[in-house]
């Protein structure tokens, strides 16, 4: 789960680590009202969307006078800001952060992540902070510091001291380095992070090391330890389509093909999804139903792919292990018949009863196009989905 | 002889009595399993499925002889099942059980490097189907009809792709010696390395088959050690060929997050090690049965 800026430095601040006075705005009015609040000469308009590399975007303003607050705001609310992350629909400002200016001596690359082939947290740090640790791995490779953390005992003092050695900082702050870099490790491992990043880490002129930015995200099966963290979800921030999902229990992330799939198994539904390419053509989603893929389930799962108007085809491809095919079949043909189908559907099923299954869905009396192997389901898809096209064309 | 898993072994279920465990012990038990009993705290001195039930792993192991574990309990808990398997003298445990904490999946692999290479558990999972011998036992949530005994074995991250992958191999006609479902999580018990070089020194395996997909870096470290190490044919199909770069699919360990990671990349290594690769997931039987041809 992914938080704020402004929520990531809020927790950070509790662990030692420091930040610049800021306050939260949802408005120009409240925007001015913190730089009044906040005193000073500068301040910087930060608008508050999950994402990083928002200063390439335009989401990130610095200004010298009230109105400049003031535009820089209401040019920022509402807008919609297209990142290399955010994928080419972009996340929509509806928070902004307004900070003080500092004047910056340097600037860090701080991370915190799992390495998954060492089984343990690891640090990655870089003198070369400001941009993203892919350009730094790609532009100066031998400025990046790892540190692993030995899990039994957790990360010791000397560790830090090692880091902030490296990364050159003065001796006069070697202290506040530690406490830094130990602070959010504190916060990774007792809140169940899946990463902290401070892109940068700042050193001031006078003598201070400050995040300048945060970047919070947390375990989503650790959340039932830290009730007060879910409460930091933005449900703004989310695809309305898989937020949808996951209220229902289903796995599902949007794509920007046309050809809508239902999978059971998050493995079999990638191997469709790479089957549907090889056939030429693009999945519009990825939706794993699950291994209770009862009729409730596959009812919803229909309505949910086929929200998404850039579907012109659909592909059900369920292997039933512990299912029965005829049960998924009944539960298929159920949701065609109450749902308006105007997409080519195609089923393939496998597993369990396969032959009763698609016996079922033959008798139905439905338009639906079946399909025995992989190979023919994602080729029938493909197929449909081009003739599907061309229908709309004529029209 | 197959590997892990026998109709040999001494199964408890832990979490034994609840739903969907009892649903699947009584159906593991058609598969061969010798299930033996179960633990669910508590409850000790009761019966179910007419079978023990104990308090603790270690009742289980020291009144029936236990030395097989699989785990359906929740996923706030299953950690703390794990290693209380793990202490017991449990030598090989399946976790079936999705959503634990990465940080607890942490603390479970350092706490069983405490164990010396002899009495060290073998994990499975968690966040998988499970493993089977066919034609001797199963210890997992899989259809086991599906499974036909023979010679190859297979190791994969995902449930329903492995059974893909099974049918598509008995159409050949080509069986299984065992299937080993490692699960789909970023840190998991054992890995494909792991299971490769058991099957490697298995009399009974001809060939092995690793069934893939995005994220870490398993599938090609399996890979370069099999190129150094194993002269039976390695088969494989690595799945999220279309996943975008930085969005989890569906499994917590499939996301591409550092070089090396996509489908495409790891196609790219398990090829320069003399891996047959299936492009397609279509293809994965043809590619096992042209491998062993050749072989």
């Amino acid at each position: 789960m992914d938080i704020h800026e402004y929520q990531a430095k809020e927790i950070l601040a509790d662990y030692g680590i420091q930040t610049l006075p800021g306050g939260l705005a949802y408005s120009p009015e409240q925007a001015v009202y913190q730089t009044k609040e906040m005193g000073g000469e500068v301040w910087v308009v930060k608008a508050q969307i999950h994402s990083g590399a928002r200063g390439l975007a335009g989401g990130i303003k610095i200004c010298k006078t009230e109105q400049e607050v003031w535009d820089a705001s209401e040019e920022l609310l509402g807008k919609r800001l297209v990142t290399h992350q955010t994928g080419p629909a972009g996340k929509v400002v509806h928070r902004l952060y307004i900070e003080s200016g500092a004047a910056i001596e340097r600037e860090i690359y701080l991370a915190f992540v799992l390495d998954r082939e060492k089984e343990q947290i690891a640090v990655v740090a870089s003198a070369e902070g400001g941009m993203a640790i892919e350009e730094i791995a790609e532009s100066r490779p031998e400025s990046i510091i790892r540190e692993p953390v030995e899990p039994a005992v957790g990360m010791q003092a000397f560790q830090a001291r090692r880091i902030a050695c490296k990364l050159g900082i003065e001796k006069s702050m070697l202290a506040q380095a530690t406490t830094t870099i130990l602070g959010c490790y504190r916060a990774f491992t007792e809140l169940d992070c899946n990463m902290v990043e401070i892109n940068p880490l700042i050193v001031t002129a006078d003598k201070r090391i400050i995040a300048l930015d945060a970047k919070v995200s947390f375990d989503a099966n650790a959340l039932f330890r830290h009730p007060n963290i879910a409460e930091y979800r933005d449900k703004s921030q989310e695809d309305p389509r898989e937020m949808a999902a996951s209220d229902r229990g289903l796995n599902y992330i949007g794509l920007d093909g046309n050809i809508g799939c239902l999978i059971n198994g998050a493995g079999l539904a990638m191997g469709t999804m790479d089957m549907i390419q090889h056939a030429g053509g693009e999945p519009a989603n990825f939706l794993d139903i699950g291994g209770g893929a009862n009729p409730e389930r596959v009812a919803k799962a229909f309505n949910l792919v086929l929200a998404d108007d850039g579907v012109d085809a659909m592909l059900v491809n369920i292997f039933a292990g512990i299912n029965r095919c005829d049960w998924i079949a009944e539960g298929v043909v159920e949701a065609v018949k109450n749902i308006d189908m105007k997409v080519p559907l195609i089923v393939r099923l496998s597993g369990t009863n396969v032959d009763q299954g698609m016996e079922i869905i033959k008798n139905s009396g439905l338009p639906i196009i079946m399909a025995y192997s992989l190979a023919e389901a994602a080729d029938k898809a493909v197929e449909a989905a081009n003739e599907h096209v061309k229908k709309k064309g004529a029209k | 002889m197959a590997i892990l898993i026998t109709d040999k072994s001494r199964v408890i279920v832990q979490g034994f009595t609840g739903k969907i465990a009892t649903f699947h012990a009584e159906d593991m038990a058609k598969w061969g399993t010798n299930i033996v009993g179960g633990t669910t705290p508590g409850r000790g001195g009761e019966t179910h499925l007419d079978k023990p039930v104990f308090d603790t792993v270690q009742d289980a192991v020291e009144q029936e002889g236990a030395d097989t574990s699989i785990i359906f309990v929740p996923g706030p808990f299953a950690a703390d099942a794990i290693m209380e398997a793990a202490e017991a003298g449990i030598k090989f445990c399946v976790c079936i059980t999705d959503g634990i904490p990465t940080l607890d999946m942490i603390r479970v692999k350092r706490y069983m490097r405490a164990f010396n290479k002899e009495s060290k558990m073998v994990l499975t999972g968690p966040n998988c189907a499970g493993s089977i011998s066919p034609g001797k036992a199963m210890l997992g949530i899989m259809p086991g009809h599906i499974y036909k005994e023979g010679r190859v074995g297979v190791i994969g991250r995902s449930g329903t792709l492995g059974y893909e992958a099974a049918v598509q191999m008995a159409d050949h006609g080509i069986g299984i010696s065992s299937s080993i479902g490692i699960g789909g999580d970023p840190i998991n018990g054992s890995g494909f390395l792991d299971h490769l070089k058991l099957f490697n020194d298995d009399p009974e395996t001809d060939a092995i088959v690793m069934i893939g997909e995005i994220g870490g870096s398993q599938e090609a470290k399996a890979a370069e050690w099999a190129r150094d190490n194993c002269d039976k044919p390695v088969i494989s199909y690595i799945a999220g060929l279309t996943a975008p770069k930085g969005r989890t699919m569906g499994h917590a360990g499939a996301i591409v997050s550092s070089s090396g990671e996509s489908a495409a990349e790891k196609v790219e290594i398990l090829r320069a090690c003399g891996v047959s690769v299936a492009v397609r997931p279509s293809d994965i039987g043809t590619t096992v049965a042209e491998a062993l041809k050749k072989a």
